[in-house]
């Protein structure tokens, strides 16, 4: 077992309320830098919430309230003295459906490398080559860059998405279900993405989907009811679950 | 500090001064006409007629005129509006009947209000030979007013969830029992206040009564609906504009605006409340 | 049987319904008959007043004059025929009254039965005389010239820079003064309103917390229903003289005041449309801007703003629609001088002002009648436009 400094994400007695609901109890977890982590469990067992507790997306959420430490790259960014745009430049975030913004494919892509200052042209136009290739959509884009986001189809939308995230050169990326409004080529093409990014990113992803979850993911974390019920080697857990709670749900008992 | 968090302080700082501004300007006007209203007001002010050609004396058939004329538009504009509004909003299909109705209200809510005192002048004083009086002010007050109250309704009934008309229907209600019985009931708090501000509108309005109704001054209280009369906000434009004696008649002016606002302050008063209470009381979608 | 009238109860209660939600369609039916009815007849008036010519004497080589001619013949601007393509004479100015001046009062009869006789020995005695006569006078024996008159033509109202609608002989309506008034006041008022607007909308949008909002929002809705006579009145005593006294006019009513006003009139329409458009902004764009480290104002500016940049127009636009047809407000702090502005801080004239403050002297039917219905149609058309305007934007934001 590695010991938690040479971790990416540390959580450490995470508890999570909102309001008087107390939505993720206890929860320790380690992420290894360079894998791919799957949350699972029905909806609403909290494992997008515990997403984003990663970059601090709960903060919008009025009454929301967390105990514990949650630690990336050995900081822990609850602490009063992290600057939150900071952090979130550092996690990079997917969502579920595809969010481009109502701009232009290439200024999609600079949003955020303008929002964090980055002026000058050239280091621009080549930053969003990079991630325009790093999310594999490069060739199907480079010759209509200045066309709107809307006229990709979605699988082409959540790639550019991808990219956007990229493109700030994140060190972890967050997914929340991000092939579940997209058909089953465009998942196929979201997924080969994922295993290639695993070479330079940390990867936390949710998914609904126990196949997706089996085909990309190097771990996989089960939550029911706001706990984390079993997280282990994903082959482990598909094959051999500790507990009967992941095996009703793998198995599809529940859900 | 990072300058992008700089340049958000500064942009929200604006936002926040602007705002308050905002606000300021509101009371500044409130404040200016209260505190200089409220020195002439008292219980001869609001019952008397006015005396030595507008300087004297109080503004009685002004309000009265008011009153009536408030009272003859909501006759006029409230059964119409609230009927078509529930015509438009529960049966009405998608078809070219509704879509010319909602075009026309449309057009209608965007016509200057000086636009309706001269079509009423042309049709309801030239044409139907009413002559300036209550029954023509009242009107064009309240066509003036439809389209507000079309849209009320609207957005009352709008609001309510189609679970509801579905349940109705499936206890076997037909529709116009589920709309009299079910939605109507539900959808009343919201209308009426919407109603109420709409009142707060007619009983301000100068330019669609300048032609159609209003009188400089009158003796008497009119007879009859056929009769010209006194009102408030022409009677505040006549007396700060074009008075024998402007100076003499400032007071009763500043009487006359607080009167006016103060009938304003009640009535939005009185919405907000039955907002807030009937609020907590039905459920809709919203 | 129970059925059968609950039947019919449904079917007339459908019909009423139905014909009630038509009246809105007829109102606005009705006012274009009766606005364009009237308006348009100003069109095919004749220029010079009603049932009065104007003559002069029989050798004069000139046959007529232009409203804006006659003008300048009456205010004596014009002094010689020269100038209009006649003899090099003297212009003569004869009005009716002026009769006394050529003949001894008993010469006219005790009827004044006399008077078109020595009316007609007068005008042929005055080469360079121009009379402004009762037509009834110009009968057949009339031995001057009577000038053709023309009718008033969409072009002279149009693309007229004077409106003297009592000028006598030739009233003039010249649209052009009006219009410009009505934009400069318009649109310097919106020019103040946006930033105001926007800056209370993004606030209490974006900003705000429930508490404060549920105070803001009543005190908007306040300022929406304070009566337009009040603003004017609080414009009049308050606003004026300190406008005045700031940039040391000579009269503090100005298009200035009036656009400061109207502004404020403006500013909860545009507040709550505004408002309304910025929240529409999706939830998940919101977040991905925040993901990307883009702080709040920055996810304000790039992704909420130009996402909501077609409600916002909306706003504006609505915002001119009502400053446009606003009428007591402006005619009491404006100056209300029927001249095409070269300032802001000069008096001003917009249309709705002008119907409000000369319909109530103006002779039912007559020209001058014609002329501020005619108005009317050009405000009707102007909002009809802008309510046009407001609905294209939001169809395309569907889109």
């Amino acid at each position: 077992m590695t010991t938690p400094s040479n971790m990416c994400i540390t959580s450490r007695n995470v508890n999570f309320y909102y309001g008087n609901f107390h939505a993720l109890k206890n929860i320790d977890m380690d992420i290894a830098p360079n894998t791919v982590t799957a949350l699972i469990g029905p909806s609403g067992c909290g494992k997008s919430t515990y997403l984003r507790l990663f970059n601090r997306m709960n903060d919008l959420i009025d009454g929301a309230r967390l105990t514990g430490e949650i630690l990336i790259n050995g900081r822990n960014i609850y602490d009063a003295r992290i600057d939150v745009d900071e952090l979130r430049k550092n996690v990079g975030m997917v969502f579920q459906k595809p969010n481009p913004f109502p701009k232009s494919i290439f200024e999609n892509v600079a949003y955020g490398l303008r929002v964090n200052g980055v002026k000058d042209k050239k280091t621009i136009e080549q930053r969003v080559e990079e991630s325009l290739k790093g999310a594999a959509l490069w060739d199907e884009v480079k010759d209509k860059l200045k066309k709107s986001a809307f006229e990709l189809s979605g699988g082409q939308q959540q790639r550019l998405c991808i990219a956007r995230a990229l493109a700030i050169s994140p060190s972890v990326l967050l997914m929340d279900e991000p092939a579940s409004a997209l058909d089953p080529i465009s998942t196929l093409k979201v997924e080969e993405l994922i295993y290639e990014l695993k070479k330079d990113y940390t990867i936390v992803i949710v998914t609904h989907n126990m196949q997706q979850a089996g085909r990309i993911s190097d771990k996989t974390a089960f939550f029911y009811l706001g706990e984390l019920v079993e997280y282990d080697d994903t082959k482990k857990m598909f094959l051999n679950p500790a507990k009967p709670a992941t095996q009703n749900y793998i198995t599809g008992r529940f859900g | 500090m990072k300058k992008k968090q700089v340049s958000q302080n500064i942009a929200f700082w604006i936002f926040r001064l602007f705002s308050l501004m905002v606000v300021g300007i509101l009371f500044w006007i409130l404040g200016f006409i209260i505190s200089k209203g409220i020195q002439v007001i008292d219980w001869d002010f609001l019952t008397q007629a006015p005396t030595d050609g507008m300087t004297g004396g109080g503004i009685f058939p002004a309000i009265m005129g008011t009153l009536y004329l408030t009272v003859g538009s909501i006759i006029v504009a409230f059964p119409i509006g609230v009927l078509s509004g529930i015509y438009i909003n529960e049966y009405a299909t998608n078809n070219w009947f509704v879509k010319l109705i909602r075009i026309m209200t449309t057009n209608l809510s965007s016509v200057p209000s000086i636009v309706f005192g001269l079509f009423g002048m042309a049709l309801f004083v030239n044409t139907m030979g009413f002559g300036d009086s209550i029954i023509a002010g009242s009107l064009t007050l309240g066509l003036l007013t439809l389209p507000v109250v079309i849209r009320v309704t609207e957005e009352a009934l709008h609001a309510i969830d189609d679970s509801f008309r579905t349940a109705s229907y499936a206890l076997g209600a037909t529709k116009l029992q589920t709309i009299r019985k079910v939605i109507l009931p539900m959808a009343l708090p919201n209308i009426m206040t919407g109603l109420i501000l709409s009142i707060g509108r007619v009983s301000g309005e100068t330019a669609p009564i300048l032609f159609t109704a209003v009188a400089y001054f009158l003796p008497k209280l009119p007879d009859s609906i056929f009769d010209q009369v006194m009102a408030l906000p022409y009677h505040l434009y006549v007396i700060s504009t074009s008075g024998t004696d402007l100076a003499a008649s400032r007071p009763i002016a500043y009487g006359t605006a607080l009167v006016l606002i103060a009938i304003i302050l009640v009535i939005n008063i009185i919405a907000t409340l039955l907002r807030n209470y009937f609020g907590k009381k039905v459920k809709t979608n919203f | 049987m129970k059925n059968g009238l609950k039947k019919f109860t449904e079917a007339v209660a459908e019909k009423i319904l139905m014909f009630s939600s038509g009246i809105t369609t007829l109102t606005v039916i009705l006012i274009v008959i009766f606005l364009f009815k009237e308006g348009m007849g100003l069109f095919s008036s004749s220029d010079i007043e009603d049932g009065y010519v104007l003559a002069v004497n029989r050798e004069n080589p000139v046959d007529r004059l232009t409203p804006e001619e006659s003008m300048g013949v009456f205010d004596a601007k014009i002094t010689s025929w020269k100038e209009l393509g006649g003899n090099d004479e003297d212009i003569l100015v004869f009005r009716l009254n002026d009769i006394t001046n050529y003949a001894d009062e008993n010469s006219l009869g005790d009827e004044l039965q006399f008077l078109p006789r020595v009316l007609d020995s007068v005008i042929a005695a005055q080469p360079g005389i121009i009379a402004f006569i009762p037509q009834q006078y110009a009968d057949s024996s009339f031995t001057g010239k009577i000038l053709q008159n023309g009718t008033i033509t969409a072009k002279s109202f149009f693309d007229g820079k004077y409106w003297y609608p009592t000028a006598s002989p030739s009233p003039l309506f010249g649209l052009l003064p009006l219009i410009s008034g009505t934009l400069w006041i318009s649109l310097f008022a919106i020019l103040i309103a946006l930033p105001f607007g926007l800056a209370v909308a993004i606030y209490m949008a974006e900003l705000a917390d429930q508490r404060t909002r549920k105070i803001i929002k009543p005190i908007i809705e306040l300022l929406a229903g304070i009566p337009s006579v009040v603003y004017g009145f609080f414009g009049l005593v308050v606003l004026v003289p300190l406008i005045q006294q700031l940039f040391d006019l000579p009269v503090g009513e100005s298009g200035l005041v009036g656009s400061i006003i109207l502004a404020i009139m403006a500013l909860p329409t545009i507040i709550t449309v505004a408002e309304d458009a910025i929240r529409t902004t999706p939830r998940s764009m919101r977040e991905a801007s925040l993901a990307l480290g883009a702080n709040h104002w920055q996810t304000i500016y790039k992704v909420v703003l130009p996402y909501s940049l077609s409600g916002i127009t909306a706003a504006a636009v609505l915002g001119i629609g009502r400053a446009i047809g606003e009428t007591m407000a402006v005619l009491m702090v404006s100056g209300n001088a029927a001249v095409i502005p070269s300032s802001l801080l000069e008096p001003m004239r917009t249309i709705p002002a002008t119907i409000a403050a000369e319909l109530g002297e103006a002779p039912t039917g007559g020209i001058h009648y014609k002329a501020l219905f005619l108005l009317g149609c050009i405000l009707f058309i102007l909002t009809l436009i802008i309510s046009i305007s407001v609905e294209f934007i939001n169809t395309r934001k569907k889109a």
